[in-house]
């Protein structure tokens, strides 16, 4: 493998967490929800994902479990939000701190555990072809996954029904609420959606990227997923891009470190938010598509008024 | 033969026909309060009825009911011979009733299709409904394209998805809620033809408006409530706009009187190239406004909802701050960079359009709320605060009582939460405040906006009062009867430019009218006879 095809591929696996996480936040946010508590389902997921794996013996199933633990923080957060109408700002940084500490309860017998890591899937023949083999077939399974669901999620978004009303739920709650849609029904479906690709998140870390437990592993990615989300002004392909640009240039910074680029590190390090900034500053700039795109009542608490 | 030419004829025998919809002795009760009393009312297929009366007569409470958002008390609500319970809106829109709202449930950021395609039931979600839709608009003269993103439509061309929408479902009732209070005169010949078509193919219209010239106009029966009870079912050609008002108010209204003004005062507002850009797509830009507002004369902008009225209270008032100081003078000082309370101090007062959380603030009691748009100016009376931030509660208080004494607001207590007033008395204390400090310049939007006629009347001789006492007023209204009842020159604001200024005595509606399409070059009103009247 080239230092070339190694980079690419570290790359990925750098940003598809961010953008596993970040798609999910995109769908709550065009429902109109502000869910704040991405870190926390991230870090519940990372956990949970890896205690499974170590009980069960298989990384699948630890997945499986990192999803269940992301949908059952976020319905804790829906409850909260969405029956209670409690303030969704409050409620996510409160559901992001109690993930932080519950994780480090649940992970504490588990540090320093060796993880077991995810098959790489590694389609035969394509996957030995020369420069793209690797990097287009060579991925794991959960690389695959997120642009799955950064394609399904965009086409469900702007083509199909169930799109069309979590965007018009989003837009303007009253209306859609008086032509007989379920607003809070809508909302509870996003929210739980948005809970299990944090929780997937939470796996790639735990499960992929470095498979140990290591308390606070997030280390500030769903912060991070939430920001792409807002500068990519709600559409999942220029999602997908922020989220690759984030991880590149990151990326890039280390190893320019490790090569002893007269840069100080710290420069190098804060590199990937300021090209983020910068570039979604750029793309944001046609107002008039950010501001169609917005979710008009994002942060809103619904109340029915019979 | 015999048999089918009498079918024919029945629906047109005025007492034997049966009812499409009789509501029954229809009573709704919200607690202690009797929103409807015993109500009876009967639509015919193929005839417009006029549904008439005062802010809270009852009117939305009786369409509610029809149309399912509501449930009745008491009474009945016979369709097509066959009493029912319409428990929701979906079910009334199964049935054949279609309603087209005052206050548009629309998504802005979607297209005219998908806003359409969300109010549909599952059946009429065809593939090819873009096709069907632009079919239909075109057929009934209503043109709309169905990719149009509907914050780029005006109020009228959004009314036009709602009745769409309605025609889609072939409906055998269309109601419809005061729907000419956003449309241009020749929109609103417009909808009549429309509505006149759609009675000829066998649909009843229930039609509810303030307008009583158009009720003459366009509706066959009218049925007028007064607080929640029918106190009249008469034919409304037979009547005048003034019997109808009578029977609306219970007495006659209160006539407004006004001299003419002198035109000799002096220059008190001054805008000049005045340019504001909106800062959002949803805003309007306002383009080179030339305005001059003489002491003891009134101004009008004319003009329908969404054509820049919004954003040139907010550059006038100093809620939004302009580029240019010298476009705009109050009093001869240049002021357009100057916050509120600066202008305020130059003597001005501003009056918004929302009476409620921007001319006032809900929770708050009225004294404080006197407080709110007075702190800051004292205009020869004892100021409001003591010392460095004291509040002076008992200079306040009076205040308070003054205005409401001379503005006859009515509320539960002298002190009551702004919240707790109906709109009208809201309206009377909010312009009350203003114009109890005597302001040189006053701005206000919307002046009666939903405001009963007593109410209304009492604040439009409040305005002239003050104008003839050598005030500048500026009034920008939707309200062409409003207009015409205060204006000495009015001028029409159009997609953010404003016409030069007339003498009122030398404009007529369709003056206006044209003036308020001018800039709407979209769609030409053309091909819209074929409805005949």
């Amino acid at each position: 493998m080239s230092a070339y095809e190694a980079i690419l591929l570290t790359i990925i696996t750098a940003s598809t967490p961010l953008l596993l996480a970040a798609i999910g936040e995109l769908v709550v946010e065009r429902s109109g929800v502000l869910n704040l508590g991405l870190e926390g389902m991230m870090v519940m997921g990372a956990v949970c994902g890896f205690a499974m794996a170590q009980v069960t013996g298989s990384p699948w199933l630890g997945v499986l479990m990192a999803m269940l633990a992301g949908i059952a923080m976020s319905m804790l957060f829906a409850f909260l939000t969405q029956t209670l109408v409690t303030n969704q700002v409050a409620t996510g940084l409160s559901i992001t701190l109690l993930g932080l500490g519950l994780s480090g309860l649940i992970g504490s017998g588990f540090v320093g555990m060796p993880g077991i890591k995810l098959e790489y899937i590694s389609i035969p023949v394509l996957s030995d072809l020369p420069v793209v083999g690797k990097l287009v077939f060579g991925q794991d399974p959960l690389v695959y996954i997120s642009i799955l669901l950064v394609l399904g999620v965009s086409y469900m978004l702007k083509r199909t029904r169930m799109g069309l009303i979590i965007r018009a739920v989003g837009q303007n709650h009253d209306s859609a609420h008086a032509l007989g849609y379920s607003v809070i029904k809508v909302r509870y479906a996003c929210i739980a959606f948005g809970g299990m690709t944090s929780g997937l998140a939470g796996a790639y870390l735990s499960l992929v990227y470095t498979p140990q437990w290591i308390e606070n592993m997030t280390a500030g990615r769903g912060w991070i997923a939430l920001a792409l989300v807002v500068f990519s002004t709600w559409l999942p392909g220029r999602l997908a891009a922020g989220a690759y640009l984030f991880g590149g240039v990151w990326i890039l910074g280390l190893y320019a470190q490790g090569m002893g680029v007269g840069i100080p590190s710290q420069l190098l390090s804060s590199l990937p938010y300021l090209a983020t900034i910068l570039a979604l500053i750029v793309i944001s700039t046609n107002r008039r598509l950010s501001v169609i795109n917005t979710p008009a009542s994002l942060g809103q608490g619904f109340v029915p008024d019979r | 033969m015999s048999s089918s030419t009498l079918t024919e004829a029945a629906p047109s025998s005025k007492g034997s026909a049966q009812a499409l919809l009789a509501v029954k002795s229809v009573s709704k009760k919200f607690g202690d309060f009797v929103a409807n009393d015993a109500i009876d009312l009967s639509l015919e297929a193929g005839k417009i009825h006029a549904l008439l009366g005062e802010n809270g007569a009852g009117k939305s409470t009786l369409v509610k009911m029809i149309y399912g958002a509501l449930q009745p008390t008491s009474g009945q609500i016979i369709w097509q011979g066959e009493a029912l319970c319409i428990d929701n809106p979906a079910a009334a829109r199964e049935l054949g009733i279609g309603m087209v709202f005052q206050h548009f449930s629309l998504f802005e950021a979607l297209t005219v299709t998908e806003n359409i395609s969300l109010a549909l039931p599952p059946h009429l979600r065809t593939s090819d409904l873009e096709e069907r839709i632009a079919s239909l608009s075109q057929d009934y003269g209503l043109p709309l394209n169905p990719q149009a993103l509907v914050v780029d439509l005006s109020v009228g061309e959004r009314q036009r998805i709602e009745i769409v929408r309605c025609l889609l479902q072939e409906p055998r009732l269309l109601i419809m809620d005061e729907p000419t209070a956003v449309l241009t005169p020749q929109e609103a010949e417009a909808l009549f033809a429309t509505l006149n078509r759609l009675t000829t193919e066998g649909c009843a219209v229930l039609y509810i408006s303030h307008r009583l010239e158009e009720v003459k106009q366009l509706c066959h029966d009218a049925t007028i409530l007064r607080h929640g009870k029918v106190v009249a079912q008469l034919d409304p050609q037979l009547e005048t706009a003034a019997t109808l008002a009578q029977h609306m108010v219970g007495t006659s209204v209160h006539e407004v009187s006004r001299q003419e003004c002198e035109q000799s005062g002096e220059v008190a507002l001054q805008l000049s190239n005045l340019k504001q850009m909106a800062d959002t797509p949803f805003g309007v830009h306002l383009l080179d406004i030339n305005l001059q507002v003489r002491s003891g004369e009134i101004m009008a902008i004319a003009g329908v909802a969404g054509n820049g009225q919004g954003e040139l209270f907010s550059v006038l008032s100093g809620e939004v701050i302009n580029d240019v100081a010298g476009a705009i003078s109050i009093q001869g000082e240049a002021c357009g960079q100057m916050g509120i309370n600066a202008r305020r101090q130059l003597h001005a007062a501003f009056v918004p359009e929302e009476r409620n959380g921007h001319g006032a603030v809900a929770d708050f009691s009225l004294t404080e709320n006197i407080l709110l748009s007075r702190h800051a100016v004292a205009d020869g009376q004892q100021p409001l605060h003591k010392g460095w931030a004291g509040i002076d509660r008992a200079e306040l208080a009076s205040v308070n009582q003054s205005v409401a004494k001379k503005y006859d607001v009515r509320s539960a207590s002298i002190d009551a939460e702004a919240g707790s007033l109906s709109g009208g008395n809201l309206q009377k204390f909010v312009v009350g405040r203003e114009l109890e400090r005597q302001p040189k310049v006053l701005v206000i939007n919307q002046p009666t906006w939903g405001v009963d006629a007593g109410a209304a009347a009492l604040i439009r001789q409040a305005l002239i009062d003050l104008s003839r006492q050598g005030s500048a007023i500026l009034v920008i209204s939707q309200d062409l009867d409003e207009i015409f009842e205060l204006a000495d020159r009015i001028a029409v604001i159009s997609r953010g430019h404003l016409s030069a200024s007339h003498f009122a005595s030398e404009m007529t509606r369709e003056d206006i009218g044209l003036l308020m399409s001018k800039e709407e070059t979209s769609h030409p009103v053309s091909s819209l006879s074929e409805g005949g009247a």
